[in-house]
């Protein structure tokens, strides 16, 4: 993949193949919603939406006579700026004016839509929407401004090269004739769909690398944006389920006598995932749960307790696991090293705690089956519903709405909410919408969790104090085991989600050897911000930190040494480095520390602060350098550190999610706790200049902070804290 | 019958008295603007104001609302409400915007009451407002913004 787009990038002259007409754009299901949403539709960022479409060139954006101009996102935004990122690409190569263009969503349709680093699929993770989207989304703008020059020239009796696009404006430099975008849509579209495009240097770049306003900020700040939440469809019900309350569990029986006194309960029905409320609105339909008697068979279900989980991973560890890494000859080198040091890390299972819990609106009638959803895994989703159904994919239309933020549970290979939905819905008369809410609880309790796991670690350093060799034992359950990514992802029985962070060990050490245990748990697990290296990162930078202090080196000093064919790596690291000031002292309880971590092709270094104080950590600042390639817009990817950043430094400090006989002892923020304000450090993020391609940056800042946070800990206090959430004596 | 003042216009309900405000709202009025996020007033994306002061929706009774003055992100007119609102999109504070209502809300709430907030103070008016988008440097500098700008 990335070779693709490197080459493409060299290339600079494109076939516009993957850019042709694109048929039947405009959805049929839009214009419903929108006459029956308040406001803007779903997903809609920007001004109100174009009434005339004049102007249709493919698949990803559209003129409007009205001069508006509407880029189709294929990608969901959720908080990570893809609406905005997508849009500029576009704008950039079409020469638009930014303040007329706005954003919608696309529908499931992985023919148009799919993400290029995911085969044939359509959906939205792994920081990939601005990579994968570089070069098409800038296709496709600069072929519709071809298509625009060319109806100008033909209007004007005047030659291509005689007009210049600026801000959505053509101009004749010869006659001084002017037309904007609107005034030429219609003559536009009658123009070929041009097969070579031409692609702007970056010197020219107008809008890319400016920060450029958020497309979607207005109407998520006067409380419009409308969430798969706020849907409101004509004769919708609302359900609420009765889940297990350990997994594996299954319904023995039910008693919805009482249930169905509740004013405004509708209708109580199993379901394979538990028992269904539904009601005409929200708070009957809990009501209704509240008060239904279900009686469970859990002879099958989930028992253990977290610690004996990892008790039993901690066995696990004694076994040698399949190979992810092997280089040199580790064991006979262990044998060699003059000092050998040994560690175990371990972090619990996290839950993503979206601020908006799950929820998905479905309506089946005769046509098909509509999905109101924010879509993170359209086309899994998508093949997922049909199959319930026996429908044919094209017949179930999902409308993508913005998520209140996803970090990877939106996007799940079982689809597991979304069919819950059209479980419901099935049961109701044909045409009547259902929305599904979850509270919180049922969120926290639902599964897909970030796996427990276990690193065992063992490295040599030689006379000379350097390291020779690393060995590092992962264990912890495969996320993509029994899922369509399966056959692409997991190479000779290694996970390769399970090992990222770890296998692609940058330092350089002759003898590395890295192996993986993936046990079975009936305990869901899923995709968490930053995947492996939410745990490989905090492993490997740690245990790092731990050699440089066996070898008495500074931690700094001691990485640079070993990321020497490493210039990404170290670049980050050096610029975080300065701009923290690493060698100023600091006071009595503080300390300093540093992570490096590659994820998603982008490169982040983390400097951290801390204070510690009666057995509590204090992050006082976190210096933040990042290597994304072409900063597409800077002020976005600053955000993206912060708050990436801070999503992980909750998991360092607070949130742990752990069963006990089974059962999740948390239920709702004020157990399972996350960041809050004042644990907020201050942050300064600075951004490495690139000319290489994009990559991304929603996921990158996360999984480093934990490292950097716990190494500081140990400047501060001498102590190896190698648990998280981090909890100093 | 349950009569409420919404935004400054009144709203008869028929609904059992117990329902929280915030299903009142979003169900029965149409005002999706007030975020359902806890249930248990832990999060904050819920925050509306009775008479001017903030409350977690979520967790008030419909009943408890009654012949006061409620007031919704949609209805927020106040001069410092549209400076938090300016602030917010000149600093860009919104990602996924979910929870940002509730933040709005509660920063507008503070300043009414503190034109001058210190570091402190926003960390007590604000720790009651989750965000798992982790906007809180922008969140702060926004406010602060806001508090220089209406003075």
């Amino acid at each position: 993949m990335k070779s693709e787009w490197i080459a493409n990038l060299s290339r600079r002259r494109f076939l516009a193949a993957g850019v042709a007409t694109a048929a039947g754009l405009t959805l049929g299901v839009m214009p419903i919603v929108r006459a029956e949403m308040r406001k803007s539709g779903p997903g809609f960022a920007g001004a109100a939406p174009a009434e005339q479409t004049a102007f249709q060139p493919n698949a990803f954006l559209r003129i409007g006579s009205d001069n508006q101009v509407t880029v189709i996102s294929k990608h969901l935004e959720m908080g990570q700026g893809t609406y905005t990122g997508l849009a500029t690409l576009v704008a950039e190569e079409l020469d638009a004016a930014w303040e007329q263009v706005r954003v919608e969503g696309a529908p499931a349709d992985a023919k148009r839509y799919r993400n290029l680093f995911w085969g044939e699929a359509q959906g939205t993770g792994g920081s990939t929407a601005i990579a994968n989207s570089w070069t098409q989304m800038r296709k496709a703008g600069a072929a519709a401004r071809q298509m625009l020059v060319e109806a100008a020239a033909k209007q004007w009796g005047a030659k291509a090269d005689d007009i210049q696009v600026e801000s959505g404006v053509l101009t004749h430099t010869v006659s001084g004739r002017r037309a904007s975008f609107g005034e030429l849509a219609d003559a536009a579209a009658q123009q070929p769909v041009p097969e070579d495009v031409l692609l702007k240097e970056p010197e020219a770049f107008r809008l890319i690398g400016k920060r450029l306003p958020r497309k979607d900020s207005p109407e998520k700040i006067d409380g419009s944006a409308v969430f798969t939440i706020d849907v409101q469809l004509h004769a919708m019900a609302t359900a609420v389920v009765a889940h297990p309350p350990r997994f594996g569990a299954q319904v023995r029986s039910f008693d919805a006598k009482a249930a169905k006194t509740i004013r405004g309960v509708k209708q109580i029905v199993q379901i394979p995932s538990g028992i269904a409320v539904v009601g005409g609105d929200f708070w009957s339909a809990k009501q209704g749960r509240d008060a239904l008697q279900v009686e469970w068979d859990e002879s099958e279900a989930f028992k253990l307790s977290s610690k004996q989980v990892l008790d039993h991973y901690r066995e696990l560890a004694n076994q040698p696991g399949v190979v992810a890494r092997n280089q040199g000859d580790s064991d006979a080198a262990m044998a060699r090293a003059e000092k050998v040091i040994e560690a175990e890390y371990n972090v619990p299972f996290l839950a993503h705690a979206p601020m908006e819990p799950m929820d998905c609106v479905v309506r089946i009638d005769a046509s098909g089956c509509e999905i109101w959803n924010g879509e993170q895994m359209n086309t899994g989703d998508q093949m997922a519903v049909a199959g319930v159904l026996g429908l044919m994919p094209e017949q179930v239309r999902i409308n993508m709405l913005y998520a209140g933020g996803s970090f990877g549970r939106r996007a799940n290979p079982k689809a597991d909410y979304v069919l819950e939905a059209v479980h419901i819905a099935k049961t109701l008369p044909p045409g009547t919408p259902v929305k599904l809410i979850w509270t919180r609880e049922d969120d926290m309790r639902g599964g897909y969790y970030r796996p427990l796991y276990l690193h065992r670690l063992k490295a040599g350093l030689d006379a000379d104090n350097r390291p020779m060799v690393w060995q590092q034992r992962i264990v912890g359950q495969s996320i993509l085991a029994g899922t369509p990514f399966e056959s692409m992802m997991v190479k000779d029985g290694v996970d390769q989600t399970s090992v990222e962070g770890a296998a692609n060990l940058p330092y350089a050490m002759e003898h590395i050897h890295i192996d993986l245990h993936s046990p079975q748990l009936p305990v869901p697990v899923l995709w968490w911000r930053s995947v492996g290296s939410t745990h490989t990162a905090f492993a490997v930078e740690c245990f790092l930190d731990e050699l440089a202090a066996a070898a008495g080196r500074d931690p700094v000093a001691f990485r640079r040494e070993l990321l020497a064919g490493h210039p990404r790596h170290l670049g980050v690291l050096n610029l975080a480095v300065e701009k923290a000031g690493w060698d100023e002292p600091l006071g009595r309880n503080r300390g300093r520390g540093v992570a490096v971590h590659e994820s998603f092709n982008s490169y982040v270094a983390q400097v951290a602060e801390v204070t510690v104080r009666r057995g509590v950590v204090y992050v006082d600042r976190v210096v933040i350098a990042v290597d994304c390639g072409v900063p597409v817009n800077p002020d976005i990817i600053e955000a993206q550190m912060q708050g990436g950043m801070g999503f992980g430094l909750a998991a360092t400090l607070a949130s742990e999610l752990t069963f006990k006989e089974g059962r999740v002892e948390q239920s709702n923020f004020h157990d399972y706790l996350t960041l809050r304000i004042d644990q907020m450090p201050e942050v300064e993020v600075y951004i490495v200049p690139s000319t290489e391609p994009p990559t991304g940056v929603g996921e990158p800042a996360t999984p480093v902070i934990a490292p950097a946070v716990a190494n500081a800990v140990f400047a501060a206090t001498g102590q190896r804290l190698r648990q998280l959430p981090l909890r100093p004596a | 019958m349950i009569k409420l003042n919404v935004n400054g216009s009144n709203q008869p309900l028929d609904i059992d008295p117990d329902t929280p405000l915030l299903w009142a709202l979003r169900d029965h009025m149409g005002l999706t603007g007030t975020k359902f996020g806890c249930g248990i007033a832990q999060c904050g994306s819920c925050t509306v104001y009775l008479d001017g002061e903030p409350v977690r929706s979520c967790i008030t009774p419909v009943s408890a609302a009654v012949g006061r003055q409620v007031t919704t992100i949609e209805g927020l007119n106040s001069p410092t409400g549209k400076a938090v609102q300016a602030a917010w999109r000149e600093l860009e504070v919104v990602q996924c915007g979910y929870c940002q209502s509730g933040q709005i809300m509660s920063a507008a709430a503070l300043l009414a009451r503190k034109p001058r907030p210190t570091d402190a103070d926003i960390d007590d008016a604000m720790q009651g407002n989750l965000c798992r988008c982790a906007t809180y440097v922008r969140i702060r500098a926004a406010i602060k913004t806001a508090a220089e700008k209406s003075v």
